[in-house]
This record gives structure tokens, C-alpha cells and sequence, in this order.
């Protein structure tokens, strides 16, 4: 009200029509962020309920790998990069977390953390040079560097080699709250998940996010408008490796082992495939996809090798019926940004 | 004299590969003008646009602006000394809106680029002065659409605004009017010749009429040389220039 009596007030009869244009638009912009709010009070429903009707255990599993292909599509989907060893980050925060928690003693919170600041380090180190590629190279370097770090892992005496780091344990979180009764630690990781979720949010839509995604969509116009493209591509790599560290450091707490599963280039792959199955670029899409990847290998892992082979069924499928993947496509429909 | 030079080249050369696509070109941009560069298809005129903007780097020859040598800098440090360049194939942020396109380059002077914990709703106050861009260059019913929905004229037209939002000392305009209407053409030389009052433009332009009532100097390039340099009545009267273009459009 009081704006518009100023602007009235300023006595340029000719202001009508911009005034009115920007209303309508701060308009729209609330319109597509209400929904977005919308969806997330539904997922902290969801999430609150969601243990009365499943296993704590198998959700707080799902919650990570939802929270890792998220942290993952970051990249992919709003800086166009695609990494191909991404297990990298997700594995070695697991290991360090595990090692943090079962030999040094450290309480969950902080052995996440030094799994997170593991997974930055590499993030930073790895991103600097693999930046400098561009898109096929740029995976095959990562994939290289991920390599690397599979076979670190697997040479390594603290990783345990085949056996992996078993028997983490669950501790007290900041000292005192006991993670060992299923439910609290449930509620715990799905806290954690929400924020993570959130903060990639907030990441996407804030000044950074605007100039990340002018970088993905016409680089050499971002850099001839002066923004420093390498720099944005850096960071946003190294935000990446974070929250992929956070989701595998929680993972290594919540299943109590860290293994070269976490490290393998399968586990690249996963996320990949996650990612494009749910929707790339889509803010809800990662966690789409990673419920059904999981759901899968949980139900069908009776099958045991078959599951790969029924995955890639699933992906075809998805990928031939819908390309831009699951909430890429209702997200189409709705000609909203989902 | 001197420093009424604002951009200079000398021995500019660039090979790809034992080609020559733009051979030793001396070129000298006084401050405040139109100044056009011309020539047929594959003269070398990008290419040009190219090594001063740094997207590629020269064989050979220094670029000068402002009295500083910038041969060796970055393309986004070119852009942030005040020299802004479009591109000949239409360039806008396609999944971002026309608002959002033109906000891009207002943002950078807010030095929070890197704000990634930082609600966009920040940049809100940057949407008047957004707004006023787009309605310039004639978008404004268009101002919420996306960027990559809108006609090939439109989308020049947007790039315009995005490369006038950055408030640029000299603004290089690889072919601003290609693809476009005669009317928007017309706004758009208007637009130009307004802006144009307190900053220099050097711009590639293949219609003639544009180049003709705009520019205060026209250099003429040829197979990767410069032909011939003055204003229009000079240069369209250079049997050179009249055979180059000849040659090249049989
Ligand atoms: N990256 C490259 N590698 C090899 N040759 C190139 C490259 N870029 C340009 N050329 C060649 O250099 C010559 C000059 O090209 P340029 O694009 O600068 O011409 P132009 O004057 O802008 O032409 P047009 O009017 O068609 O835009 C052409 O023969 C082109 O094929
Ligand atoms: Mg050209």
C-alpha cells in the first residue's frame, strides 16, 4: 500500500505501466517459489511420517543417497558439469567419518564433519584441474581421479581393503543425544536431509546460483559479460564434493560400515543414473530417482545380480519414455520449474 | 591525439593451422565514435572481434586499450576494463528469462556473485533498472518469457540490452541487426546511435544502409586485410572495395 502511494506520490504520471510490469512479475516469481514451498512443507510431512509405515533403518539409507544424488545434480543439472567420479567425495567422507568415529573416538556430528571437510579438500583439489576440461574430458578426468581414490582406498591399511570399516558406531550426537534408538536417529538424518535439501535450494536461487546458471547455459557469454566462468565452475564443485561428503559421511554412521562399494565407479554410475531417472536440473527430481534406485535394490535383492539387469531395464524405460526423467517431465506439464 | 585512441591494434595476426584469418591489421578506434568494420563472408571480421576481445589469442601484434596493453589479459578481465563485446550467433541465457538475462549483467557490479548462501530476491532491487533496458529495446511485453522462446530479431535485441546493461566504454556489435525485422532494425539503429552519445561502438555490420547512416568510420577488411579506412562516401567509392565485395558475391 505505502509503495504504491509513493510512487504515486513521485508524480510521474508515465509510471504507471513499469510500476504495474513489476508488480505482476514479483507476482509470478512469489507464484513459483509458494509451490516450491508447497512441495517442502509436503516432504517435511512426509518425512515425519514416514517411519510409521517403513523401516527407519531402510529410510535413513534412502534419506542419504536421496541427499547425495541432490549434491551430485547440483552439479550436473545447474552448473553443467558432468562428473563421472563423484564417488570420490561420497566414498572417502564415508571412510573418514568411520575411521573418525570407530579409532578416534569422535562424536557423529563431528566424524561427518571431518568426513565433509575430507570431501571438500578433494572436491578443491580435483576440481581445479578438472575444470579446465571440457565435457567429455571433464568426466574421464574425474572418473581418473576417482580411480585413483578407489585404489588409495583399497591399499590403504586404515581402510580395512576388502573388509571395509565394520561396526561404526552410532554414538550420542553432540554428546548427548543417543543414536542407538532407531526413531530418534531417524529423525536426526531426516533434520540433516531437510537442511541439505535447503541449503542446495537456497544455493540455486541466490546471486550465485543466477551467474552459475548463465555459465551453464552460454559460457562464453557469461565470461564476455566478465564473469570469471572457472571460478564459479570451482565452486560450485567444491559445494558439490561437500554435500556428496555430508550425505556419505552420515551414510557410513547410519549403516555402520564404510566399504569400496562407496568408493567403486559402480557408485559414480548410481548417481548418474539417479539423477537423469528423477530429473536433471529439477530440484526435486534427484530425490525421485534415488527412491526408486534404492526401493529396487532393496526389494529385488533376492535377485541378486539380476538387480543391476532389472536397473538398466528401468532406465531405458525411463530414458525412451520420458528424457528429461520423472519430475523433469510433470515439471514440463505443469510449465513450472519443479 | 593519442589518447583520443581508445582501442588500438597493430600487426594483429591470427593462423589457424597455416592459415592466415586475419593477416598483420592495424586498426585504431577513437574515442566516442561509430566505428564500422566491414567486408565479405570470411574476411576475418569475428576473428578480429575475437583477439581484441581475447576469446582467442593472436599469433602475432599488441591490442592497446585505453593507453594499457591487454594482449595478454583474460577475456572476462577485457569485460571487466569496460569493453563489452556481443557475438555474431545470438547469445542469451536461454532457460533464464529476459528480465534474468539483462539482471545477469547488472548483477556483477554487486561484487555478491559468489553469495551462494544469499536469497535471489536481493537482486530484486536491480528490476527497475532492468526493466527500463528491456522496454529500450522494445521487449517489454516479452519480459517474462524465456529468453530461448523468443524470435532470432528478439534475441539480438535482448543481447543488446544485456550488452548496454554493463554500461560498457566501448561496445563491440558483431552484427547486431542480422536476422531482424526492418522495424526492429530501425529501432534498433536508433537505439545505437542514443547510446552511442556518451561511449565508442565498433560494430561488424553487413547492412549497408545501417553502416552507412551510423558510423563515423569504416574500416573495410578483405581476405584478413584491411582494404581501405574513412567514412562511407570514401570507402563505397574504392574500386578495391567495390571489386572485393564483388569478388566475394559472384
Ligand atoms: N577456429 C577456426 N579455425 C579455422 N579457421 C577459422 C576459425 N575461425 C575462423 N576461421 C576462418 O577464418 C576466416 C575468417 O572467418 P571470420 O569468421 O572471422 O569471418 P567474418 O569476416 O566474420 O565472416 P562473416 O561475414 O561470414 O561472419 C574464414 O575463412 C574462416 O573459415
Ligand atoms: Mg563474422
Amino acid at each position: 500500500m505505502s509503495d504504491e502511494a509513493e510512487s504515486v506520490g513521485a508524480g510521474a504520471t508515465l509510471d504507471v505501466e513499469p510500476v504495474g510490469a513489476e508488480a505482476i512479475l514479483s507476482d509470478r516469481a512469489a507464484r513459483g517459489k509458494s509451490l516450491h514451498m508447497a512441495i517442502f512443507a509436503g516432504l517435511a510431512v512426509l518425512l515425519l511420517i514416514a517411519p510409521f509405515l517403513m523401516y527407519p533403518f531402510f529410510l535413513m539409507k534412502l534419506l542419504c543417497f536421496a541427499l547425495f544424488a541432490s549434491a551430485f545434480n547440483l552439479l550436473l543439472g545447474y552448473g553443467g558439469l558432468l562428473s563421472f567420479g563423484h564417488a570420490a567425495y561420497f566414498g572417502m567422507a564415508s571412510y573418514v567419518s568411520a575411521h573418525a568415529a570407530k579409532v578416534w573416538g569422535l562424536s557423529p556430528e563431528l566424524a561427518i564433519l571431518a568426513g565433509m571437510v575430507t570431501a571438500a579438500g578433494l572436491g578443491l583439489l580435483f576440481g581445479a584441474l578438472a575444470i579446465r576440461r571440457q565435457g567429455i574430458y571433464f568426466a574421464m578426468v574425474t572418473l581418473a581421479f576417482a580411480q585413483m581414490i578407489y585404489f588409495f582406498a583399497l591399499q590403504a591399511p586404515f581402510t580395512g581393503g576388502e573388509d571395509g570399516i565394520q561396526g561404526v558406531p552410532r554414538g550420542h550426537l553432540f554428546g548427548i543425544i543417543d543414536l542407538s534408538n532407531a526413531m530418534t536417529f531417524y529423525y536426526v538424518v531426516a533434520v540433516v536431509f531437510l537442511l541439505g535439501i535447503l541449503l542446495i535450494y537456497r544455493i540455486i536461487h541466490s546471486p550465485f546460483g543466477q551467474v552459475l546458471k548463465a555459465i551453464r547455459d552460454n559460457e562464453p557469454r557469461a565470461i564476455s559479460l566478465g564473469y570469471r566462468a572457472d571460478h564459479y565452475k570451482l565452486a560450485v564443485f567444491v559445494l558439490s564434493a561437500t554435500l556428496s561428503g555430508l550425505a556419505g559421511g552420515m551414510k557410513a554412521i547410519v549403516v555402520q560400515l564404510a566399504s569400496l562399494t562407496d568408493v567403486y565407479w559402480a557408485m559414480s554410475g548410481e548417481v548418474v543414473l539417479m539423477t537423469l531417472l528423477g530429473g536433471m536440473g529439477t530440484i526435486f527430481g534427484p530425490m525421485v530417482g534415488a527412491a526408486i534406485i534404492i526401493t529396487m535394490q532393496n526389494y529385488l535383492a533376492s535377485l541378486g545380480a539380476w538387480v543391476t539387469v532389472a536397473q538398466g531395464v528401468v532406465f531405458v524405460v525411463a530414458v525412451l519414455m520420458f528424457r528429461e526423467g520423472i519430475v523433469g517431465v510433470v515439471s514440463k506439464w505443469l510449465k513450472k520449474p519443479l | 591525439m593519442a589518447d583520443d585512441i581508445i582501442l588500438s591494434a597493430s600487426g594483429l595476426t591470427k593462423e589457424f593451422k597455416g592459415f592466415i584469418a586475419v593477416d598483420g591489421v592495424d586498426l585504431r578506434v577513437r574515442r566516442g565514435s561509430i566505428h564500422a568494420l566491414i567486408g565479405p563472408n570470411g574476411a576475418g571480421k569475428t576473428t578480429c572481434f575475437n583477439l581484441l576481445t581475447k576469446f582467442l589469442t593472436p599469433t602475432r601484434g599488441t591490442i592497446t586499450y585505453n593507453g594499457r596493453d591487454i594482449t595478454q589479459r583474460k577475456p572476462a578481465d577485457i569485460a571487466r576494463l569496460g569493453l563489452i563485446r556481443s557475438f555474431q550467433i545470438s547469445a542469451v541465457f536461454p532457460h533464464m528469462s529476459v528480465l534474468e538475462n539483462v539482471r545477469i549483467a547488472l548483477q556483477r557490479e554487486r561484487n555478491d556473485s559468489f553469495a551462494f548462501w544469499r536469497s535471489q530476491s536481493t537482486l530484486d532491487s536491480l528490476n527497475g533498472r532492468a526493466h527500463d533496458l528491456v522496454q529500450a529495446v522494445g521487449l517489454i511485453e516479452f519480459i517474462d518469457s524465456l529468453a530461448g522462446e523468443l524470435s532470432y530479431g528478439r534475441k539480438r535485441a535482448l543481447e543488446i540490452a544485456t550488452t548496454l546493461a554493463l554500461d560498457p566504454e566501448l561496445m563491440l556489435l558483431d552484427e547486431p541487426m542480422a536476422g531482424m525485422a526492418a522495424d526492429d532494425v530501425d529501432r534498433i539503429t536508433q537505439l545505437i546511435r542514443r547510446v552511442s552519445k556518451n561511449r565508442t561502438v565498433l560494430m561488424v555490420e553487413h547492412n549497408l544502409s545501417v553502416v552507412s547512416t551510423l558510423s563515423d568510420v569504416i574500416t573495410v577488411l578483405a581476405r584478413g586485410k584491411v582494404l581501405a579506412e574513412g567514412d562511407y562516401a570514401t570507402v563505397s567509392k574504392d574500386p578495391r572495395v567495390l571489386e572485393a565485395y564483388i569478388g566475394a558475391h559472384p
